[in-house]
Formats: structure tokens, C-alpha cells, sequence
């Protein structure tokens, strides 16, 4: 795997940070013919692009409170549908008035919609009822908006292939622990391999950092400062899909008042409260959060009351204070793309953050074009917008399509693997074996677990649920992680490795079950217990915090 | 505000905690692997079309609607149902020309009986067989239920005025079977209940149960049978009788079928719905009639559990007043289906499955020796019949055999 070549010592960029961001921005700069190091300390989408609502704004939920925003959004959501095909979803939103919210909010609302350029296009209640059965009937208005759904563990995956297709290189489990100095500018970084504990010296000309919250840490270790405020967003995975349009409440954004079809779940986000910095390792949903995001969700879709919860997690949104303000309080919106060398004396160094998983690729660019103006480097256009990623390929798909042509009845796994990784489905080998099913709730293949193991950077069972889904289903985990850890086991020649391995994706989920842990969760996880922990006595094979076997 | 307290979903689907004692179950996803077994086709299956109906995979149609994931699912999720459902609501082909034909009892039984000799003639003709293969696809190896030329409801009108003479009265739902192939099942419905002191009287009107409709697809026809036979049950409950049936199938379908597939309602009625089996011990069991046999009769017989018997939980009350007749010496099987699920065996593409997931059974059922065995559904004996050579008939018909007919009114005072 790419993962265990010995990079060149040397490279034109360094990306920080394999999220949205990051990928995106190896993805600019090797199309634009640097060469490109991503790095990465966990694996692809770990951070804030992992674990938000996965929703395709449209940009009208900052309409009316920042334009700006506003505008970029629909300008991104219109391009993600073009180059991003397969990670979309075009199902639509809604903004729905409830009787306890006025209609007076509506107007503006929609005013500023227009603004921005975002066709917001007001309907009859009972339209928006027959358009999305599940909406609460009592609501007294509804905005048709060009909301959709975003699978980001996707967009993130392709924007790194792509960027290998461009020659990049990528090293996942790998921390910058230290830069590489000579004077006033940074020209390398340390990387220590979280597997074998190796440190590695990689030379580079500038080193972009795009590591979101973790960010700050990495300006502190180049030697100045920015300002982040951790702000924490939890959400609830509900068992199934609940909407099949976005349904968003029309007032000015407060808690859980957007709920997402995902995917085969839906998602009721979020809520929003200040964490301490220290804190942002350690996301945990407290039974307030839980309580809040219910007792708002269901009134804008009442069938949440009764659906059943697949787990609750929270992800931290990157917001960075505005250069401008002195006090350091007031937060910047926006895209923030800070040339150390300006701002504190520090040459080779780029910090890309602030934005949205929305605008990743706005700010890929804006990051790239910084880069480009650095080394001096003219007329390399950035191309992003218009060449689709890998798995929308539209001549690809020309040839998935004769594929599937020859497949008259196609199987929910085989349908539901091209919904997942488009064109490139076409490369999942079939046959006898590569048919069986793996994760059945999520219809995962054994092939698909190849195609995944030898093209998708995965090392790891988590690793394999980011880019398949394996284990996100209703059984969490319970029936297929055993299945995937036998196969992970076999590719990777350590079957002690697969084991513990096993331990910790079990203990992962049941940490994001256990905030709504009643009725079938609850019945659910134990069944997942006697299985793992009673029959297999798998509890012998856990981790310690510090990662070391015990 | 209460939330959280109990998760609904239809057919309970999010019940589901993936166990998969269902599909260790399912005699289809035992033999036939392109069928991906109930928990993936119900289920797992429902996620991904409530995201989008494309992903209705075709291969449900293997699904036997047998109910035997339902009866071993520990969390009670209805799991044929959401199969059946999927069926109903996502596969948009039209059913076939054969499908149609083999759906429709009624119309065929009202025309078959018209001319019985000569369909029966055809039907079991080898040309004529080698055609339904070829051209209509039902596969070759069956042979259709040879056809009555006078219907059973043309019998029993003729009896009309003896059993109303009767103080006790029961509505006997007869079947398709019973009225235009079989009617001497019927007759011997007749003659036990009248032994025990019921008469029989034939609902004001009665169609197919529905059961080939729906599992044809046919499904605003069978709502509107469904609809006309539980108004027809409505009027005999409200003039005090209760309603029953010789076929298990038939009797499943009016009471879970209609209200869980067709939407049909009929919660006032559906404890008014039972097996003449079941009544009949539920009577004696109580004490309120008694039976008195043949002296000297003997015979060696099994009970065979359909599917549907099983599902009801009743095929302990058929087994049990087999038991009750002295001389019968009874040889148990396991409860496994014999693979015909109604019009699913007719259909050459099914039948090798058929024959597979029944193949268990037959084998029981040869090594237990038995001179009958005995069942509640007309199509398990066809299958059964056809698989093993065996004879199979109805517990009631083994009763209307082994009592002293005259004897029993006596006993229970009938004149």
C-alpha cells in the first residue's frame, strides 16, 4: 500500500491535514504540478470533516446572517454537483415556518436568499407536506430551497486520490512532530509513524497547514499564534431514513433545527457550545445534548419521537478569530488563509482555515493560489472546478454503465457499492467470494473490502467503515467487524493486529451508542456484547489509552 | 412530551437486531443462493429502498411467504410482511400471463367445473403438460387437482334446510379447493360438525381467501375479495356464528394477510376466524361435545405442519385431536416446509427449489411408515402427495372416518 512507501525526502509542498481541506488542497497543488506530500496523523476525515451533518448547504442558512458565506455556498454547491457526482445527493430542503416561529423571519429569509444569488422559492405548507411526507403538518410555511446531501467521507477520499492520480504522495498515521528549520523559514517537517514510532525528515519548500482545530497547534509549533475557539456540534444518527428532502427550520439558526438525509440514516443536528481548547481530543454527547436534539428535532419531524437511534456523536467546528480584532474574541466567518511570512515573520508557512466542509474546495484554491504566488510560480490555473473527481468521471461512468448493462439484475450490495465510489465501482471485483456480503446491513462486499484495502489507503477497520460504510448500520458493527477483521487479518499478514484491532472498533462503537443507549440500541449493543465479549472473550484484547497492549 | 418510549416502525422493521436466526430458518436461503434470505431481503433490504426504490432487488421474488422468519424472530419483526410489501409496492413488472391464470381460482374453478371431464382429461394429458411448460411455464411435473363437476356450494344448497334446522351454527368458509375440486372435504366438515351438534351454513358470499392474488401481485383484486369476504364474516358474526375454514392457508390469510398486506381491517372479526380443527378441539378439550369412534379403527398416521399452521401457533390442536382417536398411532416429524407455498411450486423456474427445500421432509415422512399423513393445507398434500406417494388428508376427514357418526349424536344428544 501507498502508505508504506518511503516518500522522496523531498517535495515542492507539505498539506497538514487529510480532511476536506487538506485533500482538497494536495488535489490543487498536484494538478497544478507540485509535488505534493499530504500528511496525516489518524486517517482521511478523522477531524471536523467526519463529523458534521454531511448536508450540501445551499448557503440559505447563512443568507441572512452572512451573505458572504452565503454566496460562496451556492457557488460551491453548484460546483460539488458537477465534479463531485457521486459524494452528492440532490434531494432538495426545505425551510419550514413552525406555528411558534414567526413568518415575518420567512420574508427576510427569503430576501436574502435571492441576494445571495440562492433560488429560495416560497410554497404552500401542503406542497412541502407532499413534497416530504415526514415534515410536521402543523407548519405554517415552507421555503423551497437547493439544499442536498454530502457524503464527505467520500468528497474527502476522492479529493486524495485524485491528488495521487497527480502524483502525489500520501501518508496517513503519520505527525508532524517538529518543523524542519533554517533561520526565519520552516523548510521541512518531522513526521513520526504512529505504527512503528519511526521519525522521518521530509524536506518541502512550504508547508500548508490545514489541520482545522488542530491547527492552532501546529501555527504554536512554527512559533506564532492564532486564536481558535473549539465550538462542539452534536448530532444524532437516526436508524433509517426518516426524510428524504433536507428539512431545515426557517428562524435564525439555533439548535437541531436541520435534519439531513444521509446515506440509508438521517441525521438531526446540531447544537453549539464552547468547549475548552484542551478539551478537543475527547468528543463526548452529554444526555443534554441528546435531550435537546430530540425535543427540537421532533418539531420539525415528528416520526423522530419514535425512530430508533443508531448512536449520537460531536465534532468540533474549527472558528478562528478575526486578525483584525486585538481582543482576539471576535470570529472570523469566513475563509481564513494566513501567510505566515506577512503575518508573523515565518517564511514557507501557509495556515488555510475557518470555512466550511461547503467551501473546502474555495479554500483548497485560495491555499494553492498562496502556494503558487510563493515559489513564484505563474499561469498554473486552478482547475478544480472543472475536471470532476475520481468516481464522477463521466467517461467512466460511460463504461460502468456498459458494465451494468450486462448485469440486468443487479443486487441492493452492487447498486448500493456504485452509489458509494461511482465509476470507480467498476474496479470492485465480483465472483463467488467477492459477492458474499460483509457488512449486510450497509450491503458491503467482500470485494468491495478488497477494492477498499488496495486502493483507499485503509490500514484499519475504521479505516475501512470511513470509505465503505462497513459497520455504520443498524447492527454497528455487531455481525461485520468480525467478517472484516478476518479479511484486514489476511491482507495485512497479522492476524494478532486484526484482533486488537477488532477490540477498538467494537469499544469505537459503542462509544457513539452509548449516549442513546435504550429500546433496541440498548438490545442491540448486548447482543453485540454476548457475541464479542461472551462468546469470542474479546475483552482480553483491548488497548490502553496509551495504545500499548495489555 | 413523551418521545423515545417505543420505536414504530412498519412491519417493525427497526426491531431488527440482526441476529439472523431468521435466515438460518428460511428453507429458501437454503438451497437457493441467489435469494439473499429474509433478514437482508426484509430488514436490511427496507433501508436502502426507503432511500430509493431502485434498490428493490428482484430475487425476493424467491420469498415463499412461508412466515417461518416471523415465527423465529425473537423480536417479532414481520418480516415476510416487509418482504411481501416490497413486493407489492416496488417491482413494477406485470404479472404474467401465468401468473394471472394460476391467481385466479375463482374465475378458473367457476369455468373448469363447467366442463370438468374434459379439463381433467387435458390437464393431465402430456402434450398439454409440455405445453404449460413451454409456453406458460408451469413446470411439468405437476398436476393440477382434478376439478369437481358439481361444486360444493351446489351440495350444500341442496342441505340448506337440515342445517338450519340445527340450534348451534357455525359459517363455514369452504375455500377454492373445497368448491370446485375436492368437495368431499367439505362433506366431511359437514358431517362432523353436524355429529357434534353444528350445523353449517355458507357465508352469504364467499371468494378466493386472496392468498395466489396477493402472492401474484393481482393485489386490487385480492383487496376487493378480501373486502367482500369480511364483510360476508362481519354479517355471519353479527348473527352469532363463528367462522371456519379446513384450509390453514385460507384461514391465515383472512385473519393477518388482510390487515397487514392489503390493509384490509377486520380487528372486529378476526378472533371469530378460526380452523374447523381448532374449534372442533377447543369443544371437546372443554368438554362441551364428545366423540364416539368406530371400534376396531386402527391406523399408523404423522401430522405435517404448514408453514401457515405454524405461524398460527395451531398446529398443536391438529396434532392433538388426531391423538384423541384411539386406534390412530402417531408418528412425529419435524415442522418443515414442503416447499410447494401454493402457486411458487407450479412455477418451472421454482420448482427445483421447491423439491429441494421439501426434500427433509419427504424423507421424514418415508421413514415414518405411516398408512396418512395428515395436514390442514390442500397444497402441501398436492406437494406432499406428489413427493412421496404417501396419502394425505385433512384431520377433519380422518375424524369424519374414525367416529360412529350416529353413535356421537347420541352422545351428545341429537336427534
Amino acid at each position: 500500500m501507498t502508505d508504506h512507501i518511503k516518500p522522496p525526502k523531498r517535495y515542492d509542498v507539505v498539506v497538514i491535514g487529510a480532511g476536506a481541506t487538506g485533500a482538497g488542497t494536495a488535489r490543487d497543488c498536484a494538478m497544478r504540478g507540485l509535488k505534493v506530500l499530504l500528511v496525516e496523523r489518524l486517517d482521511f476525515t478523522a477531524g471536523a470533516t467526519g463529523r458534521n451533518h454531511g448536508l450540501l448547504h445551499s448557503g440559505a442558512r447563512y443568507a441572512v446572517t452572512d451573505g458572504e458565506s452565503a454566496t460562496e455556498c451556492i457557488k460551491e454547491n453548484m460546483i460539488l454537483r458537477r465534479i463531485a457526482a457521486h459524494c452528492v445527493e440532490e434531494t432538495g430542503g426545505l425551510f419550514v415556518t413552525l406555528p411558534e416561529d414567526s413568518l415575518d423571519y420567512q420574508k427576510t429569509f427569503v430576501e436574502s436568499c435571492l441576494r445571495a444569488g440562492i433560488n429560495a422559492e416560497v410554497i404552500d405548507p401542503a406542497e412541502a407536506l407532499r413534497l416530504e411526507p415526514a415534515v410536521n403538518p402543523d407548519i405554517i410555511g415552507a421555503v423551497k430551497v437547493p439544499d442536498g446531501a454530502v457524503d464527505p467521507f467520500r468528497l474527502t477520499t476522492a479529493n486524495a486520490l485524485a491528488a495521487r492520480q497527480n502524483g502525489a504522495d500520501i501518508l496517513t498515521y503519520h505527525e508532524v512532530v517538529d518543523f524542519i528549520r533554517s533561520g526565519n523559514r520552516i523548510c521541512g517537517v518531522v513526521l513520526r509513524d504512529h505504527h512503528t514510532g519511526e521519525l522521518t525528515r521530509v524536506e518541502c519548500d512550504i508547508v500548508v497547514n490545514a489541520a482545522g482545530i488542530w491547527g492552532q497547534r501546529i501555527v504554536e509549533m512554527a512559533g506564532a499564534k492564532i486564536n481558535m475557539f473549539p465550538a462542539k456540534g452534536a448530532l444524532l444518527i437516526f436508524g433509517h431514513r426518516v426524510n428524504n428532502v433536507v428539512i431545515n427550520r426557517c428562524r435564525k439558526p439555533a439548535d437541531a433545527d436541520i435534519l439531513v438525509p444521509g446515506d440509508t440514516i438521517s441525521l438531526i443536528g446540531t447544537t453549539s457550545s464552547r468547549i475548552p481548547y484542551d478539551q478537543i481530543d475527547n468528543m463526548t454527547v452529554t444526555p443534554e445534548e441528546v435531550d435537546v436534539l430530540l425535543r427540537e428535532g421532533i418539531k420539525i419531524a415528528p416520526s423522530l419521537a419514535y425512530t430508533r437511534i443508531l448512536r449520537a456523536y460531536a465534532g468540533v467546528r474549527p472558528l478562528i478569530a478575526s486578525d483584525d480584532d486585538p481582543s482576539g474574541r471576535s470570529i472570523s466567518r469566513g475563509i481564513v488563509c494566513l501567510d505566515h511570512a506577512v503575518r508573523d515573520g515565518i517564511e514557507g508557512f501557509v495556515t488555510i482555515s475557518g470555512g466550511k466542509l461547503m467551501t473546502y474546495r474555495l479554500m483548497a484554491e485560495w491555499a494553492a493560489d498562496m502556494v503558487c504566488k510563493k515559489l513564484g510560480i505563474e499561469g498554473k490555473k486552478c482547475m478544480t472546478a472543472e475536471i470532476p473527481l475520481p468516481g464522477s468521471d463521466s467517461s467512466d461512468s460511460k463504461e460502468a454503465h456498459s458494465r451494468k448493462h450486462h448485469i440486468i439484475d443487479m443486487s441492493t450490495d452492487q447498486r448500493a457499492a456504485e452509489g458509494r465510489h461511482g465509476s470507480l465501482s467498476s474496479e470492485i471485483p465480483t465472483g463467488d467470494v467477492d459477492d458474499a456480503l460483509v457488512c449486510e446491513c450497509e450491503a458491503v462486499s467482500v470485494g468491495e473490502v478488497n477494492f477498499a484495502i488496495d486502493k483507499l489507503h485503509v490500514n484499519n477497520l475504521i479505516n475501512l467503515r470511513r470509505r465503505t460504510r462497513m459497520g455504520m448500520g443498524t447492527c454497528q458493527g455487531g455481525l461485520c467487524a468480525c467478517r472484516a477483521a478476518a479479511i484486514l487479518g489476511d491482507r495485512l499478514n497479522c492476524q494478532q493486529k486484526a484482533l486488537y484491532d477488532l477490540a477498538s472498533f467494537v469499544n469505537e462503537r459503542w462509544k457513539g451508542m452509548k449516549p442513546v443507549a435504550w429500546g433496541q440500541t440498548l438490545v442491540e449493543a448486548q447482543f453485540t456484547s454476548w457475541l464479542y465479549e461472551g462468546m469470542c472473550g474479546l475483552d482480553r484484547y483491548q488497548n490502553n489509552e496509551q495504545g500499548n497492549k495489555q | 412530551m413523551e418521545y423515545q418510549v417505543k420505536n414504530i416502525s412498519a412491519n417493525d422493521f427497526e426491531q431488527c437486531i440482526k441476529c439472523t436466526i431468521c435466515t438460518v430458518y428460511c428453507p429458501v436461503a437454503a438451497v437457493n443462493t441467489a435469494y439473499p434470505g429474509p433478514k437482508q431481503a426484509g430488514p436490511d433490504g427496507e433501508r436502502y429502498r426507503l432511500k430509493n426504490p431502485e434498490f428493490y432487488n428482484n430475487a425476493l421474488k424467491y420469498c415463499l411467504n412461508c412466515k417461518r422468519c416471523e415465527v423465529s424472530c425473537p423480536n417479532n419483526v414481520r418480516i415476510g410482511d416487509i418482504i411481501q410489501t416490497a413486493r407489492i409496492r416496488y417491482d413494477k413488472s406485470a404479472p404474467k400471463l401465468r401468473d394471472r391464470m394460476l391467481a385466479s381460482t375463482d374465475f378458473m374453478g367457476k369455468v373448469a367445473t363447467k366442463m370438468a371431464p374434459v379439463v381433467n382429461l387435458m390437464l393431465g394429458f402430456s402434450p398439454v403438460k409440455a405445453t404449460m411448460h413451454g409456453v406458460l411455464g408451469i413446470d411439468r411435473h405437476r398436476t393440477f387437482p382434478r376439478y369437481t363437476s358439481t361444486t360444493f356450494e351446489k351440495w350444500m344448497r341442496t342441505k340448506a334446510p337440515s342445517q338450519a334446522a340445527f340450534s348451534k351454527k357455525v359459517a363455514y368458509f369452504h375455500g377454492c379447493y373445497v368448491n370446485y375440486n375436492y368437495p368431499q372435504l367439505g362433506k366431511d366438515v359437514v358431517t362432523v360438525l353436524n355429529a357434534v351438534g353444528y350445523g353449517v351454513q355458507l357465508l352469504e358470499k364467499e371468494r378466493c381467501c386472496g392468498v395466489a392474488k396477493i402472492s401474484n401481485r393481482l393485489i386490487d383484486s385480492a383487496k376487493e375479495d378480501a373486502q367482500l369476504n369480511i364483510d360476508s364474516i362481519r354479517k355471519a358474526v353479527k348473527a352469532g356464528m363463528e367462522v371456519v375454514g379446513a384450509s390453514s392457508t385460507c384461514i391465515f390469510t383472512m385473519r393477518d394477510e388482510y390487515p397487514h398486506l392489503l390493509g384490509v381491517d377486520n380487528a372486529d372479526v378476526r378472533d371469530d376466524i378460526s380452523l374447523v380443527s381448532v374449534f372442533l378441539y377447543k369443544l371437546i378439550d372443554s368438554g362441551k361435545v364428545k366423540l364416539a369412534f368406530k371400534p376396531g379403527f386402527r391406523c399408523r398416521v404423522t401430522y405435517h405442519t404448514p408453514c401457515h399452521m405454524q405461524k398460527l401457533g395451531w398446529g398443536i390442536y391438529s396434532s392433538s385431536l388426531v391423538r384423541m382417536i384411539p386406534g390412530v398411532e402417531f408418528e412425529p416429524i419435524d415442522s418443515l416446509c414442503c416447499g410447494i407455498a401454493g402457486t411458487y411450486g407450479f412455477k418451472k423456474e421454482n420448482y427445483p427449489y421447491s423439491q429441494a427445500i421439501g426434500k427433509e421432509l419427504f424423507d421424514q415422512i418415508e421413514r415414518a411408515r405411516v398408512d396418512y399423513v395428515v395436514t390442514d393445507c390442500e397444497t402441501c398434500k398436492w406437494q406432499i402427495e406428489m413427493s412421496t406417494g404417501a396419502t394425505v388428508i385433512n384431520p377433519v376427514s380422518l375424524l369424519a372416518m374414525a367416529i360412529d357418526v350416529e353413535a356421537t349424536k347420541k352422545l351428545n344428544g341429537i336427534k
